[in-house]
């Protein structure tokens, strides 16, 4: 049974596929996709963070800033080709996104913003 | 057998170069953390092989790397650099307004000479974090940024970056762009400014405590009360623990310029790079010249064997100049155009390490034996 609120299929210790970017992947001494853990049953950017963040802790205050929490000005999150970069970190992913990250058909993105020159 | 371990930090990345004692043939190692700017890597005078590295890029923040074994190897340690206390405060803004204390980069690692686990950290804003622990965790040594005059500190063009870090046992000294340099006789808890003498243009008060554009500040180690300091114009002497300072600038072709270097075994001995102007960051004439003087100022002569002769515009960073301590003293320093420059001969002659790293930030040099 899911509990009010839960995102579907999500429960804690769910798996959920993680592509970050090149700099990250060899902070974390890591190649293509990683999959992280949730600890929660609702499917959350901050959920997602938490867990890249406890199964790899040399990325604290690399995706988001260490006093404030925002994410960092330069870092985008996708996922089902949508842009999930300025949803609210305590807000459910929608529906549909949160059951194709559950199901494993789809990764959540961590995307560091285009430079120009 | 003696070696030499020349540490570059540059725009895109760490860079190990390597000689032995007569320091004519170089190896290269790196990039460490391509693509990431390092401001500063040091190593610890207690334990050669512990370095300290301040990884830095706009997308993803601060990192500090550590290594063990001389460069081969890094590790992130600690990143969080908080300012204590909750509410850090404001200082002054560029348009003249307050704005608070905001966290942005580390420009200076300072180990302890006594121990490898103990590193002194340079941080924009201005502060100055302390490490016991090998840089696991950091501390603010908030005296610094509590000194009353702090509200009033406001950035230089390149930040409000607290640079320079000397540790003297209890005494240390920091200076800050555009804040001026601070003087701390117990060990960090309590700061004073010690700017008098400094004269700057455009600021109409002739003795400002605070608001010097200060590039670098140098000591040697035998002659801690006598100081030598580039600041944005002028270079400048003092003999008394900062407490006041005269200019020395002498027959300089112009007394603008970033690093300022003291030789390992004269301590009236110092080099500066000389840059045409505050708008104009290039040597002058497109000539890339170090200036030496034996008499800690005044009287300076022009060092330019094997340094380029033409077309040369590159700039010369405040943390890209160092020294080594072997008996003919090595000095070093590194450029804006990735060139890391070594003279083996106190400055006699030059040739250069490298040619074409990216742009060096920073140059720090080991004496292995």
């Amino acid at each position: 049974m899911t509990s009010p609120g839960a995102s579907p299929g999500a429960a804690p210790g769910t798996q959920v596929r993680v592509v970050l970017p090149a700099h990250l992947r060899n902070l974390a001494g890591v190649h293509g996709e990683v999959l992280v853990r949730l600890s929660v049953p609702v499917l959350t950017q901050r959920a997602v963070l938490d867990a890249i963040e406890s199964r790899f802790p040399m990325l604290g205050g690399t995706i988001r800033d260490r006093q404030t929490g925002k994410r960092r000005a330069f870092i985008r999150f996708y996922a089902c080709e949508q842009d999930l970069s300025n949803e609210p970190p305590d807000a459910p992913l929608p529906d549909a996104v949160a059951a194709a990250i559950v199901a494993g058909t789809e990764p959540f993105l961590v995307v560091g913003a285009m430079a120009g020159g | 057998m003696t070696q030499v371990r020349v540490l570059a930090g540059t725009r895109k990345g760490a860079f190990v170069l390597t000689s032995d004692g007569k320091r004519d043939k170089w190896s290269v190692s790196g990039p460490h953390f391509g693509g990431w700017e390092v401001y500063h890597m040091k190593g610890s005078p207690a334990d050669p092989d512990r370095l300290y590295a301040s990884q830095n890029t706009g997308w993803f923040g601060q990192l500090i790397q550590r290594s063990d074994d001389g460069g081969a190897t890094w590790q992130p340690v600690g990143n969080d650099f908080g300012y204590a206390g909750g509410d850090p405060g404001t200082h002054l803004w560029y348009d003249g307004t307050q704005r608070p204390w905001e966290f942005k980069r580390i420009w200076h690692l300072e180990p302890s000479p006594d121990d490898p686990d103990t590193v002194y950290a340079g941080g924009e804003d201005a502060a100055l974090y302390k490490s016991a622990d090998g840089g696991l965790t950091w501390t603010e040594l908030t005296g610094l940024r509590v000194q009353p005059s702090a509200p009033g500190w406001q950035p230089g063009a390149g930040g409000l970056c607290l640079h320079t870090i000397i540790l003297q046992k209890s005494r240390m000294f920091v200076a800050i762009s555009a804040a001026g340099t601070f003087r701390s006789d117990d060990a960090g808890e309590t700061w004073r400014p010690v700017n008098r003498g400094l004269h700057s243009e455009g600021i109409p008060d002739e003795d400002a405590e605070v608001g010097h554009c200060v590039h670098h500040v140098e000591a040697h180690p035998s002659r801690p009360d006598t100081l030598f300091m580039q600041k944005h114009w002028d270079v400048m002497r003092s003999d008394d623990g900062g407490l006041s300072w005269t200019e020395v600038s002498g027959n300089l072709p112009t007394d603008f310029g970033f690093p300022i270097g003291v030789h390992a075994h004269e301590p009236d001995t110092i080099y500066v790079v000389p840059i045409t102007s505050d708008s104009l960051h290039y040597p002058p004439d497109g000539r890339l010249r170090v200036w030496r003087s034996r008499s800690g100022g005044n009287e300076w002569e022009e060092l330019s064997a094997g340094l380029p002769e033409r077309d040369c515009y590159v700039n010369v960073y405040r943390d890209a100049m160092a020294v080594d301590t072997l008996d003919s003293c090595g000095v070093y320093f590194g450029t804006t155009g990735g060139q890391v420059y070594a003279s083996a001969d106190s400055g006699d002659s030059w040739a250069p390490i490298v040619r074409d790293l990216p742009a060096v930030l920073s140059v720090e040099v080991q004496v292995l034996s």
